[in-house]
């Protein structure tokens, strides 16, 4: 065999919008996946240098640790509004926050709502794992019934905590919303719609067509204490039924921009 | 009762449910999360009210309502939490409804971080919120005092009708020592809330609950009498530690945290013959500034000790009122100090030049 | 008299519980003890270590600079603190997960294959309590008798089927220290002025 002519070709390799460092994420956490394909679609549509995070408090905290653009650290929840004092002053930059359950649905509910209410041109990442990770696994807005969670020991009664709140359903309502979507990274082929729609919120913000919203169903190992292949099992059996995949918010316009698989 | 081994978060929150508190409001924050999961298991198994809020402007808003029924009703959070509740605070204490919350303070600003810290003192002891109000703050400095002072704030609360703050770090909510938890109290029958509480009006006038004065000179009667509660609460409910101040000529000022590391540092100094002592005041509103005060008149020097830039060391400058210099250590951002530290600070002010 | 010991490794390698056994043991022994572990946001994999002290007055600080022991679990652990320990002090080290010796001539310091030795007795979770085993033989704060009897007494209800492998793992720690001991040469005497 003549080794000259063999030729080298790249299939995989570590996109240009995240930094070559070890993780801090528990093993099996799918928080790098999600952060991965947000890296990947921002590198495709070529806006790293145009890109501005925001990181929410939650395990993801660290974001700007791993993306390699600009970023900034919110309080508690209140990420939309940071991002949304961003985008004003800076309307030709990519505006993004990551956020979790809790930081978006229960400290965050209100800013999310006005921020989605008032159309506001920029892209929203919602990691919704059914828990807090952070502060040790206590009760999310998004934890199902039943579940036991360390501040509901006998598991999720919703006559005391109340129903979990899907807030793509929610936030579907508001004429501010262009694109809201559920997704979930429990396998490939979710995997791959996951990162389509993703493309496709970036591509409505780009296209200044309002609030977008991709909410990807994801894992806790640690917190809800499984291994990390049951717990992607665990997404599927129990998550999915509870918060159903699919486009919720599709407007006028969303559809003829994006969404192209890659 | 027998001694117990108790980590601090567990320990004020079992403190609270046996001192007969009814309800419990509060939002996950390291590091006193520990006491909120307490309370999720045992609240409900005593048929009390638990609930994890969806913030803590709204937990400490159902604080607020609670109080409003004369309930015995208390939050917990650490900085950034707590920073959250000043709106809430102040409107509780512009109702004069009593209320206890806990603040295991942690390293800050901003997010900071979850590590020890004082960093809180300006903002709890001087109000925090908007307005002219000052709640009670109790700051312990070891477990048994953690609970001890819990129990009190709820009663220190039901007879000023104000705000308590209990004062603690990081450091107390996650360390474990042995101490022992009251007996619990029976909680008191709704029929013997009292009488300015909404229970509904059956047989008697409506009760009203509201912190707006339109007119100034209301506004400003209402804040006399917040002033005169104050000052009753000045005359009765200073509370400080002392030690090996008797035959002392300098002396070490620390609260909670600070105050015990502190302690092991005047121990050192002993041995080596220097003549110091520990004032660790406990009530940070109200401050033992007489005590203080009276320190002064014989002291060669103060060193202030605590875990932020400098706070509390404005209350003892103003106790010292100039008789003698006022030195200051600090470790800031979730660093405690070590003993060897302070004493390293008491060697510098017992030298010569220094007198 | 008070003795400070730190113990420190990985998350998950017990030097929490450790730790708490010897404060479970001062309490039931009636002295003064503290306990603080660290604390932080990393679940999985992250360090933890905790200081005990335990003494016969009332304890102020928490927290020591240079510990009179450390037990360390992993090689950060020996790093970090191998320096710290006070002069004359104990120094136990987990040989199964470091592969370096201790430098330190001035403390007594012993190693100890604790994860090997936890597995021959069925179960390598109970490497802690054979290194717990070895600092009770080298350094005497709490009668070995009065810590087993603690653990029987505060070994959480699901893990009680352990207790006594529990027991035999400390006891096994203890042999090999006082092996090692015999074997090793005494610390050198710390010079009156280095204090
Ligand atoms: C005002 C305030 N309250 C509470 C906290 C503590 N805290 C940090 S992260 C977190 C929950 C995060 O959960 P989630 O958003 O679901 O993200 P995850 O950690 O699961 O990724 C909380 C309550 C805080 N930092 N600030």
């Amino acid at each position: 065999m003549d080794l000259s002519e063999m030729v080298e070709s790249l299939v995989y390799r570590k996109p240009d919008s995240l930094r070559d460092v070890e993780t801090h994420y528990c093993p099996g956490c799918t928080h790098g996946l999600a952060h991965r394909l947000v890296a990947e679609v921002i590198d495709e549509l070529g806006m790293r240098e145009k890109a501005i995070g925001v990181a929410p408090v939650g395990c993801s905290v660290f974001a700007y640790n791993y993306f390699n653009m600009d970023f900034a650290e919110a309080a508690h929840g209140r990420a939309p509004a940071m991002a949304t004092g961003i985008k004003r002053v800076n309307p030709d930059n990519l505006v993004f926050t990551y956020q979790g359950d809790g930081d978006l649905a229960s400290i965050g509910a209100a800013e999310i709502l006005h921020a989605a209410g008032r159309g506001e041109n920029i892209t929203v990442v919602f990691i919704n794992n059914a828990i807090y990770g952070m502060t040790g696994g206590q009760m999310a807005p998004t934890t199902l019934p039943g579940q036991r969670t360390s501040s509901t020991p006998l598991g999720r009664d919703v006559e005391v905590h109340g129903f979990p709140l899907r807030m793509c359903e929610v936030l579907s309502q508001l004429d501010g919303a262009a694109y809201v979507a559920r997704r979930s990274l429990h396998d490939v082929a979710n995997i791959r719609k996951a990162k389509k729609a993703l493309r496709q919120a970036f591509e409505v913000q780009l296209n200044g067509l309002g609030f977008a919203m991709v909410e990807l169903l994801s894992n806790c190992p640690t917190n809800w204490g499984m291994g990390a292949t049951d717990s992607l099992v665990w997404i599927e059996e129990h998550m999915i039924p509870m918060f159903p995949l699919g486009d919720y918010k599709v407007g006028p316009g969303v559809a003829s921009v994006g969404g192209r698989e890659s | 009762m027998a001694r117990e081994l108790l980590e601090g978060n567990v320990a004020f929150a079992e403190a609270a449910i046996r001192a007969g508190c009814e309800a419990y409001f509060g939002y996950p924050i390291t590091p006193q999360t520990e006491a909120l999961e307490h309370m999720a298991r045992r609240m409900p198994e005593l048929g009390r009210a638990f609930l994890q809020a969806e913030s803590e402007v709204a937990a400490i808003n159902m604080v607020y309502g609670a109080a409003c029924t004369g309930a015995r009703v208390m939050s917990s959070s650490s900085s950034p939490g707590v920073s959250l509740m000043m709106e809430g605070m102040s409107y509780i204490a512009g109702s004069e409804v009593p209320a206890v919350l806990v603040d295991i303070m942690r390293g800050g600003p901003g997010l900071g971080n979850i590590a020890p810290s004082q960093g809180d003192y300006f903002q709890i002891v001087k109000g925090g919120g908007h307005g002219d109000y000052r709640p009670i703050v109790l700051a312990p400095a070891t477990v048994q005092e953690l609970i001890n002072l819990t129990v009190e704030a709820f009663d220190l609360a039901e007879r000023y009708r104000c705000i308590v703050v209990v004062l603690a770090d990081g450091c107390l909510g996650q360390m474990m020592e042995p101490a022992e938890l009251p007996p619990m109290r029976a909680i008191r029958p709704s029929a013997e809330r009292p009488e300015w509480a909404l229970n509904g009006a059956e047989g008697r006038s409506p009760n009203v609950i509201s912190s707006i004065y339109l007119e100034p000179l209301e506004e400003e009667e209402f804040n006399r009498r917040l002033l005169a509660k104050q000052a009753e609460i000045e005359a009765h409910e200073v509370r400080f530690r002392e030690l090996a101040l008797d035959d002392a000529e300098l002396a070490v000022v620390g609260f909670g945290t600070s105050g015990r590391v502190a302690q092991s540092a005047v121990k050192f100094a002993r041995q080596e013959g220097i003549k110091v002592g520990l004032m660790r005041p406990i009530s940070l509103n109200p401050f033992p500034y007489d005590a203080l005060g009276r320190l002064a008149d014989r002291m060669r020097a103060f060193l202030v000790v605590e875990m932020n830039g400098g706070q509390m060391v404005e209350d003892v400058r103003l106790a010292v009122e100039g008789k003698a210099p006022v030195r200051f250590y600090g470790r800031m951002g979730g660093v405690v100090p070590f003993p060897d530290e302070i004493l390293a600070e008491i060697r510098k002010l017992n030298a010569p030049t220094e007198a | 008299m008070q003795t400070e010991i730190i113990i420190s490794g990985f998350g998950g390698q017990g030097a929490l519980f450790a730790g708490q056994l010897l404060a479970y043991c001062a309490l039931d022994l009636d002295l003064h003890v503290t306990w603080i572990p660290s604390y932080g946001p990393e679940m999985r994999g992250g360090t933890a270590h905790c200081t005990v002290i335990i003494s016969d007055d009332e304890i102020g600080s928490p927290l020591v600079r240079d510990p009179r022991a450390a037990i360390v679990m992993n090689l950060p652990s020996l790093d970090r603190y191998e320096t710290l320990v006070k002069p004359g002090g104990v120094l136990v080290v987990n040989a199964s997960l470091v592969d370096r010796q201790p430098t330190r001539q001035d403390i007594t310091t012993v190693m100890i294959p604790a994860t090997e030795e936890a597995e021959a007795i069925g179960d390598r979770r109970m490497g802690n309590l054979v290194l717990l085993g070895a600092l009770l033989e080298l350094l005497p704060v709490l009668p070995p008798e009065a810590v087993g009897e603690s653990l029987g007494r505060h070994i959480p209800a699901h893990h009680r089927d352990l207790l006594k492998s529990n027991l035999e793992a400390m006891a096994r720690g203890a042999a090999l220290a006082s092996a090692a001991r015999r074997d090793a040469v005494e610390p050198e005497a710390v010079s009156p002025g280095a204090a």
